[in-house]
């Protein structure tokens, strides 16, 4: 079990350390840690309301934490002591000899994809609904374009350098939509495609980001069976052959258990388990959340929460009937 | 799972009980068969419809049309005028009668036509409509000072200043499209850029004795400036408080105008703002001037001629880089933060530069039309840029259709041109009798057109978008899917 957790410890992609996220008086995060491996499809799983989406928005800059450090290393074997380093030094990132290192809490958020190379989808689909599904994976390109168009200059008297990105990040796009099974409807407006399509759609998008980790937020929700098991193939795809790790929040446990390299459960915002798919499974704590447990055994799961008793001490049970 | 829901199905009574049940038991089956409406002939429904509508006018009108006091000696004189009352009635019966049983019940109603036919045509193969109907228009305005010249040589000049005003229109329509309708930033004061422009020439003209074609491209950096300074605070601003303040500022940029009277002439404007030249050559009288060193004969038509192709060269400058920036990173940028700011800042777009790139290329373009309005009037002053030029311009946009560069020519051409034949609309005069005055019901009229064309065609007359790459085939987007952007 003690090897199974270094795996993911020893060279993160993604390391997140006592993450706080107060909203007022409400503690959606609460000094959560946890390591994103490299080249892993990690999962946060947790009932509705445990802070797996607030952690997210932490991660892509969408929210900027109260407290906490988030350090995305872009190569590998880099050592703890730069980490420290760029930390002191107060910058936003610092490049070390085999790669870079990004402290995200101090980052913007669109400076996080374009620098950092962290790629999102959304909880509720956001596509670029009136533009064609190429045009959206283009958007996605947007910096690469706007380095080759000269900042527009170059594009607009068109240069050949130009012409020749555009021609490139087309091809990436159209390659992108052959793997998404989307390619005949390229020509089609986003908003017109299938819910599942528009899923897909939004993996690709962020892909063209050209992204070292890619955060996925309930990517299987609202898919059939069929669409689900496809978006695993897509998944296994992006990790193995585009060495992206991925780290996604989720609800359908067949799509979780199936996929996940290592998952990370959340409740109430803290961290109640750490694992490999196994591990979690059978951890008493993740069968108290989502079932909920006993009345004697509350006493003793709570005990061992650090829960403290009120008016909160009702709530594991009445998430009855989730997921499984 | 019985347990939670059983306790409190045994509270309730048991009557209401069955009658749920027996309303699930009903709701299981087949759907209840109702048998459908007869529906009426043709002729009979459109005769009620008819009836209805003159009834509905009868109603409306008794009092104003079928009655009219008149002040008489000791009081009110009562006057009855039921023929009058019953030929409004007669007008609307047999208006409502044609429109029914020609337009709304024909077999082939002519909006299913006109679908029909613009469905079909881009299956057909040929060039789309639009393509033709836009090198038509190109065509007709590259030989338009030849044409009236042939045709209408009386009104020549007339013609040739409203055509002069229609394109800076048209130039004006299509800079605030990149800001309003790719971008989808609702901005209220774009009338300001056009300001800044115009003064931008006359002051440096007047103050240093630069020529319009230096001018030109210093207006267009000034007016660009200025777009960057409305747009720092307005870009957190979303919706309704974007168009506030985008109003505010145009409305500032026209005070201090009005004000800073040292520096602008205030209330007076500024005078003998110089006219362009071609390489040089004035257009006037005597020695030097165009007509001398062409050998032609002098006449007040050569300069609206060369004003006219200035005007219609800036304006095809204008859609020629908005149709290419469309295409580019930056113009495909504008286009998806109207359609979601949120996911464009999750590609690792910088918002804030995508916004102040719309507005300071908007404003440029407003800049440019701004110094050509100057450089035409010779005389500037605050009045020209009041809100209602904002208003008349972001109405051609919208009526056009947004992010539509053909519909801004069809919109400022039916806004503009519209205004200007109403008050020639003497033919009216005999509908209404000779004492109707049509220029004083233009407003009334136009505003009725815009009501019309709102009712009928909600997204503008240009209503769908053109992808700005395609993989195999280009598809329109209809409008019902595009985003409309902030304050809309």
């Amino acid at each position: 079990m003690l090897t199974e957790s270094e795996r993911w410890s020893v060279d993160p992609v993604l390391t997140v350390e006592h993450l706080t996220m107060r909203f007022g008086g409400l503690t959606a995060v609460d000094d959560l840690s946890f390591n994103v491996g490299r080249g892993d499809i990690t999962a946060l799983i947790g009932p509705n309301g445990a802070g797996k989406t607030t952690v997210f928005n932490c991660v892509t800059g969408f929210y900027k934490p109260t407290e906490g450090r988030i350090a995305l290393r872009r190569g590998r074997g880099i050592p703890e002591a730069k980490v420290r380093e760029l930390t002191d030094s107060g910058r936003q990132y610092i490049d070390a000899d085999s790669g870079s290192i990004f402290l995200l809490e101090r980052m913007a958020d669109f400076k996080i994809t374009e620098v950092a190379g962290v790629a999102r989808t959304f909880q509720n689909i956001r596509l670029f609904g009136g533009m064609t599904v190429l045009e959206n994976l283009l958007v996605a390109q947007h910096n690469k374009l706007m380095d080759a168009s000269n900042f527009t200059i170059g594009g607009l008297i068109g240069l050949p350098g130009y012409r020749r990105a555009a021609a490139a990040a087309k091809d990436k796009a159209v390659d992108w939509l052959r793997h998404t099974n989307l390619l005949d409807r390229a020509d089609d407006p986003a908003s017109d495609l299938p819910y599942g399509a528009q899923r897909r759609l939004e993996i690709a998008r962020a892909m063209c980001t050209d992204p070292s980790l890619l955060c996925l937020d309930e990517p299987a929700a609202g898919l059939n069976p069929r669409e689900s098991a496809e978006l695993n193939t897509l998944l296994k795809y992006i990790r193995d052959e585009h060495d992206v790790s991925v780290l996604l929040i989720e609800h359908d446990m067949g799509v979780v258990m199936e996929i996940s390299d290592h998952i990370i459960v959340l409740d109430y915002g803290k961290k109640i388990s750490d694992g490999s798919a196994d591990k979690v499974r059978n951890d008493p704590k993740v069968i108290a959340a989502y079932l909920g447990v006993d009345d004697e055994e509350v006493d003793a799961i709570e005990e061992d929460l650090h829960i403290k008793k009120g008016p909160a001490n009702a709530a594991p049970a009445s998430t009855q009937g989730g997921a499984t | 799972m019985a347990d939670p829901t059983a306790s409190t199905l045994t509270n309730r009574p048991e009557g209401a009980e069955r009658e749920s049940e027996e309303r699930r038991e009903a709701a299981r089956g087949e759907p209840p068969f109702v048998e459908a409406p007869q529906s009426d002939s043709r002729l009979v429904a459109s005769l009620k419809e008819a009836g209805i509508t003159a009834a509905i006018v009868a109603g409306l009108t008794l009092i104003f049309l079928a009655f009219r006091s008149d002040i008489a000696t000791g009081g009110l004189d009562l006057l009855a005028r039921p023929m009058l009352w019953l030929s409004w009635i007669a007008i609307a019966f047999v208006g409502r009668f044609m429109l029914s049983y020609f337009l709304f019940k024909a077999e082939r109603p002519i909006s299913g036509y006109f679908k029909r036919t613009q469905a079909s045509s881009p299956a057909a193969g040929g060039i789309p409509f639009g393509k033709v109907f836009g090198i038509l228009l190109l065509f007709v305005a590259f030989t338009l000072p030849f044409l009236l010249d042939t045709f209408l040589p009386s009104q020549n000049r007339y013609l040739l200043d409203l055509a002069i005003l229609i394109l800076t229109y048209v130039m004006l329509g299509w800079g605030l499209n990149i800001v309003v309708g790719l971008a989808g930033l609702l901005d209220l004061g774009y009338v300001a850029f056009y300001a800044v422009g115009a003064y931008s020439f006359a002051l440096l003209s007047t103050n240093f004795g630069l020529g319009f074609w230096v001018c030109l491209p210093m207006a267009g950096l000034f007016a660009a400036m200025w777009g960057v300074m409305l747009g720092f605070p307005v870009l957190r601003l979303r919706g309704d408080y974007l168009a506030i303040v985008t109003l505010a500022f145009g409305e500032i940029i026209r005070i201090v105008l009005l004000n800073w009277y040292e520096f602008t002439g205030g209330p007076n404007g500024l005078l003998g703002i110089p006219k362009p030249t071609l390489f040089g050559l004035e257009f006037s009288r005597g020695e030097g001037s165009f007509s001398d060193f062409f050998g032609l004969e002098y006449s007040s038509v050569q300069r609206f001629v060369f004003l006219y192709y200035i005007i219609l060269a800036l304006a095809l400058i204008t859609n020629l880089v908005t149709l290419r920036l469309r295409k580019l990173p930056v113009g495909r940028a504008w286009e998806a933060l109207r359609e979601d700011e949120i996911a464009c800042r999750s590609l690792g777009i910088n918002t804030v530069n995508v916004k102040l790139t719309a507005f300071a290329t908007g404003a440029m373009f407003g800049g440019f039309a701004g110094s050509f309005f100057a450089a035409r009037q010779g005389f500037i002053s605050p009045e020209s840029f009041t809100f209602i030029e904002s208003a008349i311009v972001l109405a051609i946009v919208v009526l056009g259709g947004l992010g539509s560069q053909l519909g801004v020519v069809i919109a400022s051409v039916v806004m503009i041109g519209g205004i200007e034949l109403l008050r020639n609309l003497t033919a009216l005069q005999a509908v209404f009798g000779s004492d109707f005055d049509p220029t004083q019901y233009r407003m009334l009229i136009f505003g009725l057109a815009m009501v019309g064309i709102m009712v009928w065609k909600p997204r503008g007359l240009i209503s769908s978008r053109s992808p700005s790459v395609f993989y195999k085939q280009k598809k329109k987007i209809g409008a019902d899917l595009v985003a409309q952007g902030e304050g809309h």
